[in-house]
């Protein structure tokens, strides 16, 4: 009887300890991250491009990059995860897309890097922002898919039957009370995974590539906050060092800040 | 003859975490021994917390509070209140002797024999041919060895609901515990199940006190010896089945019984 | 739009993913053929990596690589999976209530940070560290292995958690009612209950690790070489295209499709047995 109770406590307190010592390495990284972070951290970084010393260029260039993907991505993806939900009454094609599109989602990011340098940049010759553009798209579209197909099945099925009751078509109940009725989780889904490919290095590297100057040309060679985090991170001078630990910290911030604002949307919706 | 509470609350009262009123107020009512007890009453009167309270199952959720007191009678005859315990160890063996069935059937995912053997190996009996002995008897008990003695290391998982619940009440009584609690144990149950279940309970009162919260008036008529009637966390009234279902004393109740209001 | 074109829009979506992921196999084999014709399963077992002079192609294998990258993940699941585990039973079981959500979303917006800041984390921070109780260099399988172990439990034990919580908590109560003990229930129905979904998810990650490359970029030294102890430097097929991929030409090139290709296969066929073996399929 003793024993019992003894092993139960060690196991438990074993757990504990296992959960301190991970959330101990853990907030370590983001304390770390965030003292460097505050110590190297000035306002002219954000007006000055990354051959001046700053990170204003390669901000511009994440983000254009992720949102033209985000723009491309989410129309097929969303129309994927309807196809799945609402027409395809669980086929044999809606098992395979469903599936595959999950075990894509899985796939190695560097993978999908190595994929668009060979159907997009060897094709034109040069690194390109298009091509750091397609293989984020590449990236958000299971996520996407996955997500429509989730969020559609949440949306009880007397909506539809009442829709249809009504004498609407198909498509347009999907459009004006289906996806309606499932904005929240959509627009939250997008927003996770929009996270997601703003942070990712491995597809941009031989991609987009990098630029040092601010540019909008999708065709050349296009700026990338993390490609430069990891060349400034391996330099040898401290300037390019706390450079990164500057742009590693607007990252970090750039990425919470939009995961928290995405569980903020799905918490307004239980309420 | 006079008859012998195997538990009692006395002027229990009792809040869940955070809520503004207590669900249960100041309960006074036994268990008899021996005796089937029916707690019947409204969604929402509290004959399920009351019920809960009794092997203080709530406490495995934090921040609740009991006022009062809950009897337990020791082997020497004498009362414990159990509210008074604070150690795991103190609570786990009142678990072990008042045992509960819930009300969906709840078979682990295991064989059946190691589901029955499960409370007897916790409580540290290792010899196979005891726990063969007592898994044989617990399911004889629950009328149920008939079915399963050629199956009893297939899983669990695939009997059907009726066998399952009457294989949890076989898993409570080979603990051989001094009250049973059932909540509502047929309410997920077709009716020749649920017969098969009523049947058992009223053969287990020779070995042990039952309490059970129903929601079918037949059910604790046909069942029980003593019933307790709830409204809204108050005991309205406690009585002999016979006299609350031909001559209850309140108007709640005698209202309550003939469907009026529920 | 008519709903005619709607609906085929909805199909052609649908289909494009398929034809996307048809089309990573398909390109990935047609740019490796070159390195497949010449060196054949060989490659997988031979570990020089010399480029060629002039004519000469040159001699490339995978085996460093694939030994870097299998050696990295074991190091990472070996330390990761216990502290998940103890993470998540920490989570269901054992935290005050008013830990357990500003704990689960911490893990959970860790889970978001991207790995290139786990891995320059590590070089600064934590290399220094190894580097200072094993000697050498600092980088190495071991700080890989490590970092890698930081970043997939967030993952791994968000994932756990979640199955671990779908045990009906009714079915943990009739395991209490009987007298059983935390650790009991923990160990005979939250476990068996949730088994499954629980080796999926550490299957899952195991996938991440082997195909991460930024956290590793940084840490595991990054040079051809077979490592002879745990704090050797070496490399792994993700670094190894990040660093030498834009360099590569001819049939260096080619074999570097081919690592891509040998990478891309294992994790779908490990990421394929965790969703249909372990994950159940989706409906």
């Amino acid at each position: 009887m003793n024993k019992r109770f003894l092993i139960n406590k060690i196991v438990l307190i074993l757990s504990t300890v296992a959960a301190t010592v991970g959330l101990i390495f853990l907030f370590w990284i983001l304390g770390t991250l965030f003292m460097k972070g505050l110590a190297t951290m000035n306002w002219s970084i954000f007006t000055n491009d990354l051959v001046d010393g700053g990170i204003r260029n390669l901000l511009v260039g994440q983000f254009m990059m992720a949102i033209i993907a985000t723009v491309i991505a989410v129309p097929i993806g969303a129309m994927a995860g309807i196809y799945l939900r609402e027409y395809s009454n669980n086929n044999k094609l809606a098992f395979f897309v469903r599936n595959l599109s999950d075990i894509m989602m899985s796939a190695p990011s560097i993978i999908i890097g190595v994929f668009v340098y060979a159907i997009y940049v060897d094709r034109v010759g040069h690194f390109a922002g298009w091509g750091g553009v397609i293989a984020l798209a590449i990236m958000m579209l299971p996520i996407v898919v996955s997500t429509t197909d989730n969020m559609l099945s949440l949306v009880p099925k007397e909506l539809r039957e009442a829709g249809i009751a009504l004498g609407g078509s198909k498509h347009k109940i999907i459009m004006q009370i289906i996806v309606k009725a499932a904005k929240v989780g959509l627009m939250t889904g997008i927003l996770l995974s929009f996270a997601r490919i703003i942070g990712e290095t491995a597809p941009l590297l031989f991609t987009s590539a990098n630029s040092q100057f601010l540019t909008f040309n999708l065709n050349d060679q296009f700026p990338s906050l993390t490609v430069s985090i990891y060349n400034l991170a391996t330099y040898p001078d401290q300037a390019s060092k706390d450079l990164a630990w500057a742009a590693s910290f607007v990252l970090t911030v750039v990425v919470l800040i939009i995961n928290l604002g995405g569980r903020y949307l799905t918490r307004n919706k239980h309420k | 003859m006079e008859n012998i509470d195997v538990m009692r609350a006395e002027d229990l009262s009792f809040t869940y975490p955070n809520a503004p009123k207590p669900t249960l107020k100041s309960i006074t009512m036994p268990i008899e021994k021996n005796k089937i007890t029916a707690l019947i009453g409204p969604s929402g009167c509290g004959k399920s917390t009351l019920l809960r309270a009794f092997n203080r199952i709530h406490d495995l959720y934090p921040g609740l509070k009991y006022e009062g007191k809950i009897l337990l009678q020791k082997e020497d005859g004498s009362m414990e209140n159990i509210l008074e315990y604070k150690k795991e160890n103190e609570l786990i063996k009142l678990r072990q002797r008042v045992g509960m069935i819930f009300q969906k059937p709840t078979p682990f995912p295991m064989s059946i024999y190691d589901n029955v053997a499960y409370g007897l190996r916790l409580s540290g009996i290792k010899a196979k041919s005891e726990l063969d002995g007592r898994v044989e008897k617990a399911l004889q008990g629950s009328a149920i060895w008939g079915e399963v003695k050629d199956r009893l290391n297939t899983s669990a998982m695939g009997l059907s609901g009726g066998q399952q619940q009457r294989l949890c009440i076989a898993r409570a009584v080979a603990l051989k515990p001094d009250v049973l609690l059932f909540d509502e144990p047929t309410s997920a149950l077709d009716p020749i199940s649920t017969g098969a279940i009523e049947e058992l309970i009223a053969e287990l009162k020779d070995e042990v006190s039952v309490a059970i919260v129903t929601h079918n008036m037949q059910q604790a008529s046909r069942l029980s010896d003593y019933t307790a009637f709830m409204y809204l966390g108050d005991l309205i009234e406690f009585d002999k089945t016979k006299k609350i279902f031909t001559n209850p004393s309140e108007k709640m109740t005698e209202d309550y019984i003939t469907g009026r209001f529920g | 739009m008519t709903g005619k074109l709607f609906k085929d829009f909805s199909i052609f979506s649908a289909i494009l993913i398929l034809i996307i992921l048809a089309a990573i196999f398909g390109i990935l084999y047609v740019y490796a053929s070159d390195a497949i014709h010449t060196f054949g399963f060989d490659f997988l077992t031979t570990s020089s990596w010399q480029p060629g002079e002039d004519d000469d192609g040159g001699v490339f294998g995978g085996y460093i690589p694939i030994v870097g990258t299998l050696l990295a993940t074991a190091i990472a699941m070996i330390i990761a999976v216990p502290i998940a585990m103890g993470i998540a039973i920490f989570l269901t079981e054992v935290a005050f209530p008013v830990l357990i959500k500003p704990v689960s979303i911490a893990i959970e917006l860790l889970a978001a940070i991207p790995s290139i800041i786990y891995g320059m984390w590590g070089l600064f921070y934590f290399a220094p560290i190894i580097q200072h109780t094993f000697g050498g260099s600092g980088v190495g399988l071991l700080t890989a292995g490590i970092v890698l172990a930081i970043m997939i439990v967030p993952f791994m034990s968000a994932i756990t958690k979640d199955a671990m919580n779908t045990t009906p908590s009714v079915l943990k109560e009739s395991a209490y009612a009987m007298g059983a003990t935390k650790f009991e229930v923990i160990k005979d129905v939250i476990m068996p209950y949730s088994k499954t979904a629980i080796i999926g998810s550490v299957i899952l990650a195991l996938g991440r690790a082997l195909g991460e490359t930024m956290a590793v970029a940084f840490l595991i030294g990054s040079i051809m070489k077979l490592p002879s102890k745990i704090t050797d430097p070496t490399t792994s097929i993700p670094v190894l295209l990040a660093n030498n991929f834009s360099e590569a030409q001819d049939l260096e090139l080619s074999s570097m499709f081919y690592l891509a290709l040998i990478l891309f296969a294992v994790s779908f066929i490990i990421i394929s047995f965790a969703k249909f073996y372990f994950l159940g399929r989706r409906r």
